[in-house]
């Protein structure tokens, strides 16, 4: 079997569109409102949560046969937390002022139900490779949504993007004004509700039938 | 009177769910009827009070510089420590209430072991690290106020999804769409609590 057959570029693409963490299996929305304030700690968050959910995938893959069912749950969150404190002690060295403002989330990470939900429902079933594969799958689709919110977020917040100004003073002078609102945790909710309206209007197959 | 304003604002101002998205996965699957609703809640409740003062204790005379030998400083284990302490704990709390109240037991039965992985519970534990609190009463007045935020939260959306049953939501927003929606408006009705002071 090839590296890349075709389903293992399924395993890898679905995630990203069809079948998104965030927006269809409804995992690990917690931090993926929480740092969409602005772009840059947006996508380090993302890059953060697929390095770990792909490795902590191919790790529970390559034990899948050794650990007994019982204690499954904790072997997971073990290594969960090592990869996370690993990315945590990077980011303190190398990315101070993201990981100031990252705080509590980045240590969140190991309770993001991505993490747990790809674990269980994929790892422990498929080989490593695969299991990789769709760490990286996940991980990306989860960083594709943080960057769809954190973009309209700041963009509409404080008319900049990656901290510049994108919006020129002139339309400032016409009267235009930043939404302050877009910065609180409320637009969050809802601009990833209209993400999910979109994505359901495109794909009929994804609605629900009951409120 | 500081525990008072301390537990206040843990439960409007910082609202676990409307402040910081915590525990919303679990917030989001189990808010379709109320009764379950009051379950959950009264059992993330139970498991904070528990958890953020243990971990309160393993913070202050374990992991912080100096604290266990001196020249020592063992914070970067904090992570794998405060999940192996809330993961113990919960089972902990599963066989005990499980030995001394078992109608406690079956009304919480399901969704205590799925509490070890609920974000808010460790969200706590974070930020009681991150607020350098002075004493144990306040983190365990923290927890309370944070637990009891939560059970609002999920009891108030639980509420209100009942009564959506009738409701005639355009189909593309059915189910997740409309929820987020509810929950962003709830968000900014808790707004208003900010700066409140007692």
């Amino acid at each position: 079997m090839s590296l890349f057959s075709k389903k293992n570029q399924e395993v890898l693409l679905t995630p990203l569109g069809l079948n998104n963490p965030v927006t269809v299996q409804v995992l690990g929305i917690c931090s993926a409102l929480a740092v969409t304030a602005q772009l840059e700690p947006a996508i380090v968050m993302g890059l953060s949560v697929t390095i770990i959910t792909a490795f902590a995938n191919l790790v529970i893959s390559l034990l899948r046969n050794t650990v007994p069912n019982r204690i499954r749950i904790i072997v997971q969150l073990v290594v969960v937390a090592t990869f996370v404190t690993i990315v945590s002690e990077v980011l303190k060295a190398f990315a101070y002022d993201v990981s100031v403002q990252l705080s509590v989330y980045i240590g969140l990470i190991i309770t993001n139900c991505i993490l747990m939900g790809r674990l269980e429902a994929f790892a422990m079933m498929n080989g490593p490779w695969e299991s990789f594969l769709d760490g990286i799958g996940n991980g990306l689709g989860y960083a594709k949504i943080l960057i769809i919110v954190a973009f309209f977020r700041e963009l509409l917040g404080s008319g900049s993007l990656f901290g510049f100004k994108i919006i020129p003073d002139a339309v400032y002078e016409m009267g235009y004004l930043n939404n302050g609102l877009m910065l609180m945790p409320p637009m969050a909710l809802i601009i990833c509700a209209c993400v999910i309206w979109y994505q359901r209007a495109k794909h009929k197959e994804l609605q629900e039938s009951s409120n | 009177m500081e525990y008072l304003s301390l537990f206040v604002k843990s439960i409007f101002v910082d609202n676990m769910i409307f402040a910081y998205f915590l525990g919303m996965c679990s917030y989001l699957a189990v808010s379709k009827n109320v009764k379950t609703a009051v379950g959950l809640g009264a059992a993330v409740t139970f498991v904070l009070i528990v958890t953020v003062p243990v971990n309160y204790l393993l913070e202050n005379y374990v992991l912080k510089a100096n604290a266990l030998v001196e020249g020592v400083d063992l914070s970067f284990l904090s992570l794998i420590l405060f999940i192996a302490v809330i993961a113990a704990i919960v089972q902990l709390v599963e066989m005990i209430v499980e030995r001394f109240s078992p109608s406690l037991y079956a009304a919480l039965g399901i969704f205590l072991p799925l509490i070890a992985v609920n974000c808010a519970i460790m969200g706590a534990s974070l930020f009681m690290q991150q607020r350098a609190f002075v004493n144990i009463g306040e983190a365990a007045t923290y927890a309370l106020g944070s637990g009891i935020g939560w059970l609002l939260a999920i009891v108030g959306l639980a509420a209100i999804r009942e009564k959506m049953a009738y409701s005639d939501v355009p189909a593309p927003l059915k189910g997740l769409g409309i929820t987020f929606i509810i929950v962003g408006l709830m968000a900014m009705a808790f707004m208003c609590f900010s700066g409140l002071k007692i």
